[in-house]
């Protein structure tokens, strides 16, 4: 196995040291790295480089099965790895949906098979997604594909029976319920963020108390009943007010917020391009404020990119018949920088506990999100902040091209990937079969 | 003007200069022989992906008066549903040579998508596109409001003028209505005041930005506003079922309340006059009684609708701004499918 020694990396962005990468694991950091890396060793100069744990993806969309078309295990997976991803979370609604324990297993092995991130299934919480009954969630967390997440993203678990069914049952095994908060009744129809913009557009809205109401509801049924809660894709400010009560009592909730939260807002819309047509949509500049604010102080958790590929003939149509949906895996930790790092909110300490050390503990991903250290599984990536680049969606590796970032210079470039020693991105390349280092 | 996509777009001057081409088209309408050759060899395509049969005759019956081909495209229902895909309609119609697109459809922005999307190098006119604009209604109600109150009540030559000082109440469900968004900017940009009234429910979260003043109360408004225009909108039954949104509790209950029957039309200053877009639920949101009186303006709307949509059609296909359009399609490059335009 290729041994790789990064000189002069800065891990976490703090000094920079040598870090020796040999038979899966961090070998050695620090002046005795070199001395200990040996002649044959892949030499990285990474001066100016910041070194990170591998980014985990707690809300990726791969589409297989089901939508090949979209995306592919492999495809998804390779894109992640250029954003600098070694484990994503795969999302259930695909077709036939992940909801029992054969579906999650195909999933966790064509993963395995790719090779190019950890795939973790997320399994469906109720049956085909329809919020009835629940789904074998014991089998699809005893399955190989061990699943711990458990989410009918997309659809809101919307019964509050069914709702409270999931949260308890899951504590059996560890698990988590992921909830997409849409009060169905109050966006029957809705096309985007209800206010201003709306009003003018004449699309109907999707108003912010729609998402509110439902994580009010769970963080109190997750007292109610002692169990974990996580949500989905955060985007009003009135949503980080109720998350932040819910922890100030002790509630066991955590949140996640999307990279297109934290920079674009519902203006965009004003050209009725369906590429910023999304579910949760754009929301206000004070949305995308508190968003941000609630990233910075804690009270949300994690950074996760609702990657949501979809065909050109879903996006290239009137708003109203386009699918919802962005990608983003290969332009999150730009985002993040520009909106986090780079505006002083946050240091790359915080990014690698949002982005990769918080999803890890919240899906119970082992050997992901790990310090830095002598003896830790090697899955870790390497970023150059000061690199600038415009985002051309034809050029990524994800098979669809619905980024809302076109056209947009974003700061920061993944320079390497390593998922457990193995480089899968090398001077900015996803190293595909045949590869060789030069 | 390249397309007329919502009267948003428009300024004060590029507004009035539509009126005064209506009322020089609405001349010619009086003339014995009506029609006029100035569109002859152009085609104007009629898409509606709506039925709405008053709208399409309106336009067809303009584009004929000025002796363009009318071809009507009739695609009932959305592009989903009937398989077909917007952009493969409008990639149809451009081979065929449409020099205009009047395009109707249900998915608010669909004419934007239309005429920005690169898919056909016509001239997009939107004849109304779901909840959002229907500007050829908010133009030919302008019209109607300047024909009647400025210039001395008619009596004197309106043209050059706007609206100034003018005040109109929208009343009824301005939250479903296109004719309500595109009045509301229009009137604004030609001077006119404009208060919406509508039950809560029927007022858009957001309005605040809108420049007009909204109220609950339309005997108020009619007592104490002097409004000098009233626009009633249509109202559609369902929207008071639970499925259709429980809007309001009851029709009668909404005509009580934002009805205009005689009562409120005697309370109203004695030069107001009444608009309606059409069609009228009479007993609804209007009755008999309003809707028959002789300050209703409802019929010569309609053909004040004609004018005004052969003035669009005239600015758009042969003004002076459509000049340069036709100079590069005799160059050649017309109906490659590639022809690009840059006159704004």
């Amino acid at each position: 196995m290729t041994r790789y020694l990064l000189r002069d990396a800065a891990p976490l962005g703090a000094e920079a040291t040598d870090v020796l990468l040999a038979d899966g694991v961090v070998a050695a950091v620090g002046p005795g790295a070199a001395d200990a890396a040996g002649p044959d060793a892949v030499v990285v100069q990474a001066h100016g480089l910041v070194l990170l744990p591998g980014l985990v993806d707690l809300h990726t969309h791969l589409r297989e099965p089901g939508r090949e078309d979209a995306e592919t295990v492999r495809s998804g997976t390779r894109a992640a790895a250029l954003g600098g991803f070694t484990a994503v979370h795969a999302m259930a609604n695909t077709t036939p949906v992940q909801d029992t324990a054969g579906v999650v297993e195909q999933v966790w092995r064509l993963g395995q098979e790719a090779g190019w991130a950890d795939v973790r299934p997320v399994g469906a919480v109720t049956v085909g997604l329809a919020g009835e009954r629940l789904a074998e969630l014991g089998a699809m967390a005893q399955s190989a594909a061990a699943v711990r997440v458990f989410s009918d993203d997309g659809k809101c678990v919307h019964d509050p029976v069914v709702m409270r069914r999931a949260l308890e049952y899951v504590k059996a095994f560890d698990g988590v319920v992921a909830q997409h908060a849409q009060e169905p009744r109050l966006t029957a129809g809705a096309q985007m963020h209800e206010g201003v913009v709306s009003a003018e557009l004449g699309l109907t809205g999707w108003p912010a108390v729609a998402e509110e109401a439902i994580i009010a509801r769970d963080v109190l049924l997750a007292e109610h009943v002692g169990s974990r809660l996580h949500v989905c894709h955060l985007s009003t400010a009135g949503s980080v007010e109720i998350v932040r009560w819910a922890k100030s009592r002790g509630i066991d909730v955590t949140a996640e917020v999307t990279p297109h939260h934290l920079l674009l807002t519902d203006d965009l819309v004003r050209g009725y391009d369906p590429v910023f047509k999304v579910n949760p949509p754009l929301r206000t500049a004070a949305d995308v404020e508190a968003v941000r604010a609630g990233l910075a102080d804690g009270t949300i958790d994690v950074v996760a990119t609702d990657h949501a590929p979809h065909t050109r003939e879903d996006k290239d149509c009137e708003w109203a018949a386009a699918a919802f949906g962005m990608t983003g895996l290969e332009t999150a930790l730009s985002v993040v920088q520009q909106t986090m790092v780079d505006t002083g909110r946050m240091t790359w300490a915080d990014v690698a506990q949002v982005m990769s050390v918080t999803p890890a503990r919240i899906g119970r991903v082992a050997d992901h999100g790990r310090p830095i250290e002598v003896g830790e599984p090697a899955n870790l990536t390497l970023v150059d902040p000061a690199a600038r680049r415009v985002v051309v969606p034809e050029e990524q590796a994800t098979a669809s091209v619905n980024s809302p970032f076109r056209g947009r210079e974003l700061p920061g470039c993944v320079v390497a990937t390593f998922l457990r020693g193995r480089a899968t991105v090398f001077e900015g390349s996803a190293c595909d079969e045949g590869w060789r280092v030069r | 003007m390249r397309h007329l996509l919502s009267t948003a777009d428009l300024d004060a001057a590029e507004a009035v200069r539509i009126l005064d081409t209506a009322a020089q088209m609405a001349a010619t309408q009086a003339r014995e022989i009506k029609k006029l050759p100035t569109l002859r060899g152009r085609t104007v395509v009629n898409l509606f992906f709506e039925d709405s049969t008053r709208t399409r005759i309106s336009f067809e019956t303009a584009a004929k008066r000025l002796s363009a081909d009318v071809l009507n495209f009739s695609a009932k229902g959305s592009s989903v549903s009937k398989g077909e895909s917007l952009k493969d309609t409008a990639l149809t119609l451009q081979a065929m040579g449409a020099d205009a697109v009047i395009v109707r459809h249900p998915a608010s922005g669909a004419p934007h998508v239309l005429a920005h999307a690169g898919w056909t190098t016509g001239a997009v006119v939107n004849a109304g596109d779901g909840m959002h604009q229907h500007p050829t209604q908010a133009l030919l109600d302008a019209y109607t409001l300047r024909r009647h109150l400025v210039g001395d009540g008619g009596r004197s030559d309106a043209s050059g003028r706007d609206l100034a000082g003018v005040h109109v109440a929208i009343v009824g469900d301005v939250l479903h209505s296109r004719v309500a968004r595109s009045n509301v900017h229009l009137l604004h940009t030609l001077g006119a005041r404009v208060t919406l009234v509508a039950p809560p429910t029927l007022v858009p979260v957001g309005v605040e930005a809108w420049p007009a003043q909204v109220s609950y109360d339309l005997d108020e408004v009619v007592a104490d506003g002097k409004p000098d225009a009233v626009m009633m909108l249509r109202v559609q039954r369902e929207r008071m079922s639970s499925a259709g949104g429980g809007f309001f509790p009851s029709p009668l209950e909404y005509t009580r309340g934002y009805g205009l029957d005689g009562r409120r039309l005697a309370a109203l200053p004695s030069h107001a006059i009444v608009l309606h877009p059409g069609p009228m639920n009479r007993g609804l949101e209007i009755s008999a009684e309003a809707a028959d009186s002789p300050r209703a303006v409802v019929v010569e709307q309609v053909a004040n609708g004609v004018a005004v949509r052969m003035a669009v059609l005239y600015l758009l296909l042969a003004g002076d701004d459509a000049a340069g359009r036709e100079t590069r399609a005799d160059a050649g490059t017309a109906g490659s499918g590639e022809t690009t335009r840059d006159d704004a």
